[in-house]
C-alpha cells in the first residue's frame, strides 16, 4: 500500500492546485496544466523505454501524432451526405455514429470518438510492435538512429499528405464526449473538467505503471537494462520484454495525442517533429532516467513553463541545455534521494547540526 | 525519360550524395577515434557554410572559405575539450543525449547569429545561369566543383591516414586506444583532434555546397540524419566507402523525385536505413568480421 501513497499526494496536489487558480483568480492556468498532463503521460511512457529497459527512443512524438492524427482523421469524415452508404449503415446500427450542429447550423455526423480511440491505440501498437520487433536488436547509436528515423518517417508522411492537412494540419476535430457532461474540448465552460480529465489520466497511467515496474516484468527490465547479456542468461527474454515496453510507451504517446487533438480541437505536424521527441528524451534524462515521478514532476514543471512561453525565444535552447548539463554533471538526473539527501546535510550544517550519522544506514533498511 | 534527363538525375543525384558523404566522412573519423557517434555532425557543414557566408561579404571568396574551415575546426575542438572530454559518466546513451544537447545549442546559436533567412554562398565560377554542357545535360559550374573537392578531399584523407605520422597515430587510437597510449601517443590529443578534423571537413562540404543547396540554420538534422544514413551503408568507419554510399543515396533519393512526390524523398532513404540496420548493419560495403568486433 505504501508505494501508492505517492498517487494519493499526486491526487490532493491536483486538487489544491486547482483550488489555489480558483482563489488566486488565475484559472486561466488550467488550461497549460491540462497540455502538460498529457506531454507528462508521454514522458512517463518512454520513461519506461529508456530508463527502465535502457532503450533509447528518438520517436516518441511519431507515435504521439499516430494518435493524435488517427483521430483528427477518422473523427473529422462527414458522414451526412453518405448515408446511403453501407459503411454508414453499419455504423448507425451499431450507434457509433454522432449527429450534431455546427456553426452554420448544418447536421455533421462523424465517429464516436471512442471509435478512434480504440483505432489510435491499435495502430499505436502495432506500429510499435511491428517496428520493435526488428529495431530493438540494434544497439546504442543504431538504435537512436533507427527511431529517429521512424520520426522523421511519420513528420515528412504528415507533412506531405494532403488528406492530413500537410503543413496546416487538421482542424475542427469534434468533442470527446466521454459521457454525458463530460468532454474533452477546448471549451472554456469545461476547463476545470479537462483539468480533472487529464490528470486523472496521468495517475491512472501512473497506477499501471508503478505496478508494472514492481512486478515480476519490472524486474526483468531492470536486469535488462543493467546488463542485457547477464539478464539473457538467468533466463530473462530480453527481446520480448523490450518490444513490450516499446509498445507500451507508444500507446501511451498514442493515448496522450488522442486527448491532446480532442482538447485542442486540432493538431499540426509541428507535434511530430524530432525537437518534440528530443524534447521528451530531455525530460526523462533530467527526472534521473529510471525515476517515474522524476519525470512526471520534471514534466510538468518544464512543460508547463514552455507553454507559459517563460522560455520566450530560447525554448529549444533551454532543452538542449539541460541535456547538455544533465549528462555532463549529473548522468543520474536531477530528482532522486541523495540530492534531497545532499540538501539535507547543507541545511543541517548551516543550522549548525551534525548530521545525524547513522541517517544513511536507516535509509537502506526501509 | 530520356538519355540528357537521365544523366541530369545522375549529376543532381551525385551533388547530393557529395554532401552525405561530407557528413558520413565526418562521423567515420569521430567514430573510429572515440567510438561515438557525433549528432552534431550537420550542424558542423550548416556552420561552415553561414561563416563563410559572413566572410565572404567583406573579402574573397577563398580566404573567406579557408576561415570558415578554421573557424569551424576550433568549435569543434571546443566542443570535445569543454563538453565531450568532461563527460562524468561514459555511456553511449549520455553520449547520444550529449552531442544531441550540442547540436540543438549549435542551431539555436546560429539562429541567433544569422536569423533564419537562407542564405547561398556565391558561385566558385559563374553564376546561378551558367552552364557547362555535358553530353547534352546542363549542369551548373558548381557540381563539378563539388566533385573535385570531393575527390580531392579523398585523396588528401587517404594521404593522410597512411602516410603522416598523426594520421598513423589516430589509427593506431582506433585500433587500440589502451596500446596507443602504452605506445605513447597523447589519446586525448587525438581524440581532439578527430573532431577539428571532422569540423572542419563537415565545413568544407557547407561551403562547397551552399551555391547550390543553400545554408539555413536548421539544415543540420536532415543531414544529420542522412549523413549517418551514408556512414551506415558504407560501413560505419570506412571513408573512401563513405563517398561511394553517399554518391549511391543521392542517385536514389534524386531517382525517387522522378517517380514519388517530393515530399516522400526522405522516408525513401530512412526505409533504406531501416532496412540496412535490419538486414546487414555491417553496411553494404563494410565486413560483417570487423563490425562484430565493434561495440555500438
Amino acid at each position: 500500500m505504501k508505494r501508492y501513497s505517492p498517487l494519493l499526494i499526486l491526487a490532493g496536489t491536483v486538487i489544491v492546485i486547482q483550488l489555489l487558480t480558483l482563489i488566486t483568480g488565475k484559472a486561466f492556468l488550467l488550461t497549460q496544466l491540462t497540455m502538460s498532463a498529457y506531454y507528462v503521460l508521454v514522458a512517463a511512457g518512454l520513461c519506461m523505454v529508456m530508463g527502465y529497459a535502457g532503450q533509447i527512443s528518438l520517436g516518441q512524438a511519431g507515435f504521439f501524432a499516430i494518435g493524435g492524427y488517427t483521430t483528427a482523421f477518422l473523427t473529422t469524415i462527414d458522414f451526412s451526405g453518405k448515408t446511403a452508404t453501407a459503411v454508414y449503415k453499419i455504423l448507425d446500427s451499431m450507434g457509433l455514429l454522432i449527429s450534431k450542429e455546427n456553426l452554420y447550423g448544418d447536421t455533421v455526423i462523424h465517429i464516436s470518438p471512442w471509435i478512434s480511440l480504440l483505432a489510435a491505440v491499435i495502430i499505436a501498437a502495432g506500429t510499435a510492435y511491428f517496428l520493435g520487433v526488428p529495431v530493438l536488436r540494434l544497439k546504442g547509436h543504431y538504435l537512436a538512429m533507427a527511431t529517429m528515423g521512424f520520426g522523421i518517417i511519420i513528420y515528412r508522411i504528415v507533412l506531405g499528405t494532403p488528406f492530413l492537412g500537410e503543413a496546416d494540419g487538421i482542424t475542427n476535430v469534434p468533442e470527446f464526449i466521454i459521457f454525458p457532461g463530460v468532454n474533452v474540448s477546448g471549451d472554456f465552460t469545461s476547463r476545470v473538467g479537462n483539468y480533472y480529465i487529464a490528470w486523472l489520466l496521468v495517475i491512472v497511467g501512473m497506477f499501471l505503471l508503478l505496478n508494472l515496474i514492481n512486478s515480476r516484468v519490472g524486474r526483468a527490465l531492470r536486469s535488462l537494462h543493467g546488463s542485457e547479456d547477464a539478464a539473457d542468461s538467468m533466463g530473462v527474454d530480453t527481446a520480448r520484454y523490450k518490444v513490450n515496453v516499446f509498445v507500451i510507451g507508444a500507446v501511451f504517446a498514442a493515448v496522450a495525442g488522442f486527448f491532446m487533438t480532442h482538447y485542442n480541437g486540432g493538431i499540426g505536424p509541428s507535434e511530430a517533429g524530432v525537437a518534440k521527441s528530443v524534447r521528451y528524451v530531455a525530460i526523462v534524462a533530467v527526472g534521473g532516467m529510471a525515476n517515474l515521478w522524476g519525470s512526471l514532476v520534471m514534466g510538468l514543471v518544464l512543460n508547463f513553463l514552455s507553454l507559459r512561453g517563460v522560455f520566450g525565444h530560447f525554448d529549444d535552447a533551454v532543452f538542449g541545455v539541460i541535456l547538455v548539463l544533465m549528462m555532463m554533471f549529473m548522468p543520474e538526473g536531477f530528482i532522486r534521494k541523495s540530492v534531497f539527501n545532499d540538501l539535507k546535510t547543507v541545511i543541517l550544517r548551516l543550522l549548525k547540526k551534525e548530521p545525524e550519522k547513522f541517517k544513511q544506514g536507516a535509509e537502506i533498511n526501509d | 525519360m530520356s538519355a540528357e534527363q537521365i544523366l541530369q538525375y545522375i549529376f543532381a543525384g551525385i551533388t547530393v550524395g557529395s554532401i552525405y558523404a561530407f557528413v558520413a566522412i565526418g562521423y567515420n573519423i569521430i567514430y573510429n577515434a572515440t567510438g561515438i557517434i557525433n549528432f552534431a555532425q550537420g550542424e558542423f557543414v550548416m556552420l561552415g557554410g553561414m561563416i563563410a557566408y559572413t566572410f565572404s561579404q567583406y573579402m574573397p571568396l577563398l580566404p573567406a572559405i579557408i576561415l570558415a574551415v578554421i573557424i569551424t575546426s576550433a568549435i569543434g575542438g571546443l566542443i570535445e575539450s569543454v563538453f565531450i572530454r568532461r563527460m562524468k559518466k561514459n555511456s553511449v546513451l549520455g553520449m547520444i543525449v550529449v552531442t544531441i544537447g550540442i547540436s540543438i545549442l549549435l542551431r539555436e546559436a546560429s539562429l541567433y547569429v544569422w536569423d533564419e533567412q537562407i542564405r547561398a554562398l556565391r558561385f566558385f565560377t559563374g553564376s546561378e545561369i551558367s552552364s557547362v554542357n555535358i553530353f547534352g545535360a546542363r549542369i551548373s559550374p558548381q557540381v563539378l566543383w563539388v566533385l573535385g573537392v570531393t575527390i580531392v578531399l579523398v585523396i588528401v584523407m587517404f594521404l593522410f591516414f597512411k602516410f603522416t605520422l598523426t594520421g598513423q597515430a589516430m589509427r593506431a587510437c582506433s585500433e587500440n586506444s589502451r596500446a596507443a597510449k602504452l605506445c605513447g601517443i597523447r589519446t586525448d590529443s587525438m581524440v581532439n583532434l578527430s573532431f577539428m578534423l571532422s569540423a572542419g571537413i563537415g565545413a568544407l562540404g557547407g561551403c562547397v555546397v551552399s551555391p547550390l543547396t543553400q545554408t539555413h540554420y536548421a539544415m543540420g538534422t536532415d543531414l544529420a540524419i542522412k549523413g549517418f544514413i551514408v556512414a551506415i551503408l558504407g560501413g560505419l568507419g570506412n571513408a573512401t566507402a563513405a563517398v561511394a554510399a553517399g554518391i549511391l543515396l543521392g542517385l536514389i533519393e534524386s531517382f525517387s523525385i522522378s517517380i514519388l512526390p517530393m515530399a516522400y524523398k526522405d522516408v525513401v532513404s530512412i526505409v533504406i536505413l531501416l532496412v540496412i540496420l535490419l538486414v546487414k548493419p555491417s553496411g553494404i560495403f563494410g565486413s560483417v568480421q570487423a563490425s562484430s568486433m565493434k561495440d555500438y
